[in-house]
């Protein structure tokens, strides 16, 4: 394996090079599916049959909380990719735990405004509105769940075996995908919650 | 017994009983004859776990031949209902079902594998890489689609076949009017091989993209490369769409959400959008490599460089664009208004001009060229003629204002099957004629190749230019029986025996494949129809790492400068060469897809569960495994090459 040290450890081989370009794409169908979905809740969001509106159900206290978590998970995760880059193993890997943390946050209370929704009467099979909006917030919940899991593989691996070019790459490679999950976030809080309660 | 109740088929008949004792036999029979000639090591080694490009190709073609042949007795099953006036052979059950799975088999399991395995077998060969991006990714995808077709194809003896259509427009396909599990097959199939066709995309566009061979410009790939990216780009903005389509009607289907009901604000019309949203992008994600099939063995032999390949490139990039601008073309009758009808009207008679653009260009090629009648250039020319009446039948069903006559008449059936059938199936029929040496060693003979050329165009044209007829009179699709008065009788007979003379032409490939396995010459050289691009630059059959050395390119055809124009294509020496690992994860991980998705369709969740677990274990796995591959040493390359030179 060639390793080129003029570049990041995480672009430092071909095969990671390859890998980057990958996910880029992945990414690029990822935008797809949120857009389908965002497409459908547009279409949807006025069809509540006889269950609730928006804004008869949206509440800004825990959504706030979800945002301002998610958005500073974003930022220690820039915060970790750095202290990869400049070789600071551990900040990096502090960085990642407080990333996963509060992540973990995020999901605690959007599975309590779940709760919350089903208690007022707004469940999956109520109308075509309450079951895109629960879709589409529940397959971003369904990432961050996923990138959960994927995050605590790679804090692993990396004490276990160290900043390898290979998990160097897995780190920043994770890292795009948690950040594409925060711009998804910040559609779903301006469209679907802000425009909601207007 | 109760519980077993549920995978019962809901109207079974005969034919089902007997297809039953048929796959049973079947399966007994090919584990018995793997058993007797002691082939599981061989078959696990060398196919189950490869990664390599070409072999994943070669069983993406043996799918999708398997599939052809049920597709076609769908068809034939069909015709022959059809034939007379007020038939029994069929009831209205079964011909649903019938018309339904031919839908499905023939484009996603059908036209789809048959595509990959061109992409897979060439692509890589044509820009001269030594695999694609991520191999192990690439056999995932396989086993994906292979597995998401097998579920499809059990639900008939199992459970009952989805029978609303290949379409299955919502409210049509719901619990209320689709009682048995069929439907959910069709939402957990499609699923399934839909995540293996994006896995796919993503892995050859970045193949295209990252690993050419040095030289090699983007405006310096081959036309059949460019249309493998320009394709794969489509399957990447489109599949998404289906994915989300097939979730939303799955959850209607398994926990009564409303997406698409006629209740609580459910909207059936917004399935039929992100169904064509996704569906006519996938129209061009089957033509697309076709053409560049065409443009291959059309250069070919015609002997002459393509004509207009900026103009070529062009045409297609502006194709993938308008493909997403034109989904409401397949429901004007469904009430969105004048306005809309209007522009999306104008974007489809669009498209005709950059297709129009791309027939100029293959004729240009002709002109004046030293063509050689080979089986390959004889699909390819019969294409030209045929798929342009297609083509143009098209243009009249894009008339909103007129398409209210012709909409869901035969004369729609008509149509589309006179474009895909030119356009897809006959180039998937010139690329195995053409590509079989290079991945069998052995050519297949022309003289029996060239019968079953006249008897699958020929009966192309009496198969399907009466339904142009029958239509116009007003005989709507999807009908199980017709009265005698209608006068529809003649037309469909004639129809028929069309589709007889399709069989025979397709039971002819079949027996070419046997005979020229049995009789052809192994000594055909690496390049048996003195070609133009890198793929035929290295041996018959292939080695493992394509190329001893890789190539050199300064043009666009870099293999026929090489040879009429002293270009060097292999400068310097072997070295070692790095070669992916073999993997079964993808294998087991997809059976795991299979029985979770085949215990979706019944709703047993504690399956679901386990099943869940179990690819996220799988993926874990991956997470974990250290794997960097092995090397090839220059002593290995050295005695390979030597003994595929001696050969």
């Amino acid at each position: 394996m060639k390793i080129d040290h003029t570049v990041p450890l995480e672009y430092s081989t071909e095969e990671n090079r390859i890998k980057i370009v990958g996910f880029w794409i992945f990414l690029g169908a990822e935008i797809m599916l949120f857009a389908t979905l965002f497409a459908s809740y547009f279409t949807l969001v006025e069809r509540t049959g006889s269950g609730p509106a928006g804004s008869d159900i949206f509440d800004i206290t825990p959504v706030l909380i979800e945002t301002i978590v998610l958005l500073t998970s974003s930022f220690t995760i820039g915060l970790g990719i750095h202290a990869m880059r400049i070789g600071k193993l551990m900040a990096m890997l502090s960085f990642f735990a407080v990333t996963l943390a509060l992540g973990a946050g995020f999901l605690g209370v959007e599975i309590y405004e779940f709760l919350h929704y089903i208690h007022v009467g707004a469940g999956l099979q109520t109308s075509a509105f309450t079951a895109i909006l629960l879709t589409t917030l529940g397959t971003h919940g369904a990432h961050v769940t996923f990138g959960l899991f994927w995050g605590i593989m790679i804090v692993w691996q990396i004490k276990k075996r160290g900043l390898t070019p290979e998990n160097a790459n897995k780190s920043f490679i994770f890292s795009l995908y948690w950040h594409f999950l925060d711009v998804v976030w910040i559609f779903i809080f301006s469209f679907i919650y802000l425009k909601g309660m207007m | 017994m109760d519980y077993f109740d549920r995978f019962a088929v809901p109207h079974p008949s005969f034919g089902i009983y007997a297809s039953m004792v048929a796959i049973a036999l079947t399966v007994i029979g090919i584990i018995v004859g793997i058993t007797y000639y002691k082939k599981w090591g061989y078959l696990w080694r060398e196919w189950l776990t490869t990664v390599d490009h070409k072999r994943i190709g070669i069983m993406y073609l043996i799918s999708a031949l398997l599939m052809l042949f049920r597709g076609g007795v769908d068809a034939i099953l069909m015709r022959a209902q059809l034939a007379v006036p007020e038939n029994t052979l069929l009831d209205a059950q079964h011909y649903n079902e019938i018309f339904t799975t031919h839908g499905i088999v023939m484009i996603i399991f059908m036209a789809m594998p048959f595509i990959m395995a061109f992409m897979n077998v060439v692509v890589p060969l044509q820009i001269g890489a030594r695999d694609v991006a991520f191999p192990r990714l690439n056999a995932l995808s396989f086993w994906l689609f292979f597995m998401g077709a097998m579920l499809l194809n059990i639900s008939f003896v199992i459970g009952g076949s989805p029978d609303a259509g290949w379409s299955s427009y919502f409210p049509l396909a719901s619990n209320e009017f689709s009682e048995s599990v069929g439907t959910n097959y069709y939402m957990f199939a499609l699923q399934i091989s839909g995540l293996g066709t994006l896995m796919t995309g993503i892995n050859f566009i970045t193949t295209i993209l990252k690993m050419r061979a040095p030289g090699m410009t983007l405006m310096k790939m081959p036309m059949f490369t460019w249309s493998a990216l320009v394709t794969n780009i489509i399957i990447v903005f489109a599949f998404p769409v289906l994915t989300v389509a097939l979730l939303m009607g799955s959850m209607d289907r398994l926990f009564a959400t409303n997406f698409f009901t006629t209740s609580n604000g459910g909207m059936d019309m917004l399935w039929a959008n992100l169904f064509w949203v996704w569906g006519h992008p996938e129209v061009y994600i089957l033509v697309l490599p076709a053409f560049g099939i065409y443009s291959e063995v059309i250069s070919t032999f015609a002997r002459r460089n393509l004509y207009g390949y900026k103009s070529m490139v062009a045409s297609m990039v502006i194709i993938s664009l308008l493909s997403f601008l034109v989904w409401t073309h397949h429901f004007f009758t469904m009430g969105q208004g004048a306005l809309t009808n209007s522009i999306f009207s104008i974007t489809t008679m669009a498209i005709a001009v950059p297709t129009g653009i791309k027939i100029f260009n293959w004729l240009f090629t002709l002109w004046r060229g030293k063509i050689v009648f080979t089986v390959p250039m004889l699909y390819s020319l019969g294409f030209i003629p045929i798929f342009t009446i297609g083509g143009v039948t098209g243009v009249m069903l894009g008339l909103s204002a007129a398409d209210y006559q012709y909409h869901n008449t035969m004369f729609l059936v008509a149509h589309f099957h006179l474009v895909i059938i030119p356009g897809v199936v006959f180039a998937m029929l010139a690329g195995l004629t053409y590509y079989w040496p290079k991945m069998f060693g052995f050519m297949l003979n022309e003289r029996i190749g060239k019968w079953a050329f006249w008897f699958i165009s020929i009966s192309t044209c009496v198969a399907f230019f009466p339904m142009f007829l029958s239509g116009l009179d007003g005989q709507a699709r999807r009908m199980y029986t017709y009265s005698e008065a209608t006068g529809f009788g003649f037309w469909n007979m004639v129809s028929f025996i069309g589709a007889m003379g399709l069989a025979v032409g397709f039971a002819l490939i079949v027996y070419n494949v046997y005979y020229s396995a049995r009789y052809a010459s192994r000594e055909i050289g690496s390049d048996p129809w003195d070609a133009r691009s890198l793929e035929w630059a290295t041996h018959n059959p292939v080695p493992a790492y394509n190329f001893a050395i890789v190539p050199h390119v300064a043009s666009t055809e870099a293999f026929w400068d090489s040879k009429k124009k002293g270009h060097v294509l292999f400068p310097g020496d072997y070295a070692k060469i790095h070669m992916p690992n073999n993997s079964g994860v993808p294998f087991v991980m997809s059976s795991i897809f299979f029985v979770w998705g085949f215990s979706f369709v019944f709703g047993m969740w504690i399956p679901v569960i386990l099943t869940t677990i179990g690819i996220f274990a799988c993926m874990a796995h991956r997470s974990w495994e250290e794997d960097h591959g092995h090397y090839l040493s220059v002593e290995e390359i050295e005695r390979t090459e030597e003994q595929l030179r001696g050969a």
